[in-house]
């Protein structure tokens, strides 16, 4: 609801957002939110009546003000989440389950990670629903609606990892910045779509296409219209590649409008961040594409490896590309009590951005002696395979099995946090789990 | 006499008559304008008048920030585009925290935090610092202390 004063602002034709007298703004409608309302309160404000903002007296103070904690702290009823995930963040929307919940080989959406860098879009209309495809290194810009793309490609349908790039971040010593994820910003689950790479045929891409990164429909932060929330990117070779999909569909159904409803990027083994939700444009750049968290420190490591602690300099950061070979114990839940002589049947899954899984051992020795599990193919590229095992232990007492994976070139996992880089990335420390033999 | 009177208050009625119509259509341009700016219920904000202000162990119940000085500008400041959770789950010294100001003054919309910034990264720095080595939360100490030299050939 506007009020008389907004008058003068139309007069003055100074950007909306900076209103200086929005405080009186209705924030009841919650679409005129505007965080800089509060950065015009709080200028206006002594320090000393500041101190009663969160006392009744700021009820006549500022007469329609507002605080934006979430209205709702529950994504079980507000995205049909298990109501075992653990909440990171509630503005944005950071989510993840504890490791146990991610048992199952496709992982279901009420068990999924939830990494939100904007606010989820309202108001979808999947009938006027939008892609374009533009950029430098096209010829002529192009549109499809969704009807176009479900009907004039061949759909595909991948088992495909999307795991965060700062899962496990909650690890590193020092502490970075951001969510400290510890181990379940990871899935996978079963994406139908088109092929990147057809789409890009159909438009035709010059030679000089050197990136290809997305704008979506979320909202940044701030509210401000014209600030993309996260416009990411990935290198040409990998918009090629046969399991990079526009994708439509979540486990046979609608995408989940939490995970980007009605269309997203899936560029599995990357940081998940790439795969954009809400898609509805893709630039075709003759350039490493610049758009929102492409930039350094976001989603990028030293280039070279630094000591923990370290200052690393914008042009010394790398962009994270490939995700480094990681598994997870999935079963039994961390802290199972068993009986002497009891066997211990575990399982999990393992994963890499590189290539594939040939080889899961575990230990229950700290990594003295390492025995191998059972490995499953995985349905394709980029799926997670399936590993388990059958243990037992010598006598009673403590003890934590751990896993580790290898893959096809040698490449494996640290039983210890890995390089120590000013995001806290790439976190691909074996997991373990505490088991008592009684 | 009278009539010119009259003249002027037609013309002063007039006048504030177009001005009311002129603010009644700005009203509905307004808010078409404003709608177009979309989120779901579950990232909005909740009106001031809901704001607890209730601290218990230490925490402000509402936001789960710690008590303590700067508390309300941290809550105002930072809590108007991200939750309190943002916060509250990491750790940095002072420089860690301006480092992150900045990070979000340059890229994300933070607007210039003024004279209150000290207040705020003293609050941030105190109640929000990396936990000391050694207390179980790495699982090996980072080395120390290193001593850099030069291999010889």
């Amino acid at each position: 609801m506007a009020n008389p004063w907004c008058f003068f602002w139309f007069v003055s034709k100074k950007p909306i957002i900076w209103q200086p007298w929005n405080t009186q703004i209705d924030f009841q409608n919650m679409n005129t939110f505007d965080p800089s309302d509060r950065r015009n309160f709080i200028k206006k404000a002594s320090l000393g009546s500041f101190a009663a903002l969160l006392g009744t007296d700021i009820v006549f103070a500022l007469p329609k003000g507002y605080l934006p904690v979430a209205l709702e702290n529950d994504p079980q009823k507000l995205f049909g989440k298990h109501k075992d995930l653990i909440v990171r963040n509630n503005l944005p929307w950071n989510v993840e389950p504890p490791a146990h919940l991610l048992d199952d080989k496709i992982t279901p959406a009420d068990k999924m990670f939830i990494r939100n860098n904007g606010l989820v879009p309202e108001n979808i209309d999947v009938a006027k629903w939008i892609l374009t495809i533009k950029g430098e290194a096209i010829d002529q810009e192009k549109t499809y609606t969704l009807e176009e793309l479900k009907t004039k490609f061949p759909r595909h349908t991948y088992h495909l990892v999307l795991e965060c790039g700062g899962n496990g971040r909650s690890e590193f010593y020092p502490p970075t910045e951001g969510n400290q994820w510890e181990l379940g910003a990871v899935s996978c689950a079963e994406w139908t779509g088109v092929r990147l790479k057809d789409i890009l045929a159909d438009v035709g891409i010059k030679s000089n296409a050197v990136y290809v990164g997305f704008h979506a429909a979320d909202l940044h932060l701030s509210r401000d219209a014209n600030k993309e929330a996260i416009s990411r990117g990935i290198p040409i070779d990998k918009a090629r590649e046969d399991e990079t999909l526009v994708a439509f569909q979540m486990n046979g159904k609608d995408i989940p409008l939490v995970h980007g409803h009605p269309l997203r990027l899936i560029a599995s083994g990357f940081p998940a961040s790439v795969s954009g939700k809400w898609l509805t444009a893709l630039s075709v750049r003759d350039r490493v594409h610049d758009g929102e968290k492409m930039a350094p420190p976001s989603y990028s490591i030293p280039c070279d490896p630094v000591e923990a602690g370290a200052e690393v300099a914008n042009e010394n950061m790398c962009i994270i590309e490939k995700m480094p070979v990681k598994s997870l114990i999935t079963y039994p839940k961390s802290g199972a009590m068993i009986k002497e002589n009891a066997t211990l049947g575990i399982r999990g899954h393992a994963w890499t951005g590189e290539s594939r899984i040939t080889k899961t051992e575990y230990s229950i020795d700290f990594g003295a002696t390492w025995k191998p599990c059972q490995l499953e193919r995985g349905k394709n590229k980029y799926a997670w395979q399936g590993f388990e095992a059958k243990v037992d232990f010598p006598k009673k007492g403590y003890y934590e099995v751990w896993v580790k994976a290898t893959d096809d070139s040698g490449m494996s996992q640290p039983m210890l946090t890995p390089g120590w880089n000013p995001k806290g990335y790439l976190n691909n420390a074996c997991h373990r789990i505490a088991i008592k033999v009684t | 006499m009278r009539e010119r009177l009259n003249t002027r208050y037609y013309t002063i009625i007039l006048g504030l008559g177009i001005l009311i119509l002129v603010l009644v259509g700005y009203f509905f341009y307004d808010t078409a304008v404003q709608e177009q700016v979309d989120f779901i219920a579950a990232d909005a904000p909740i009106p001031l008048e809901d704001i607890e202000n209730r601290i218990e162990n230490g925490v402000h119940v509402q936001t789960g920030l710690l008590d303590g000085e700067g508390l309300n500008l941290v809550i105002a400041h930072c809590t108007a585009c991200h939750s309190a959770q943002l916060v509250t789950q990491n750790r940095a010294d002072r420089d860690g925290w301006k480092k992150m100001i900045v990070w979000m003054q340059e890229t994300q919309n933070l607007w210039d935090l003024g004279t209150q910034e000290e207040t705020i990264l003293d609050y941030l720095a105190k109640n929000y610092a990396p936990e000391e080595v050694g207390s179980g939360n790495f699982r090996r100490a980072p080395l120390k202390d290193i001593e850099w030299y030069e291999l010889e050939k």
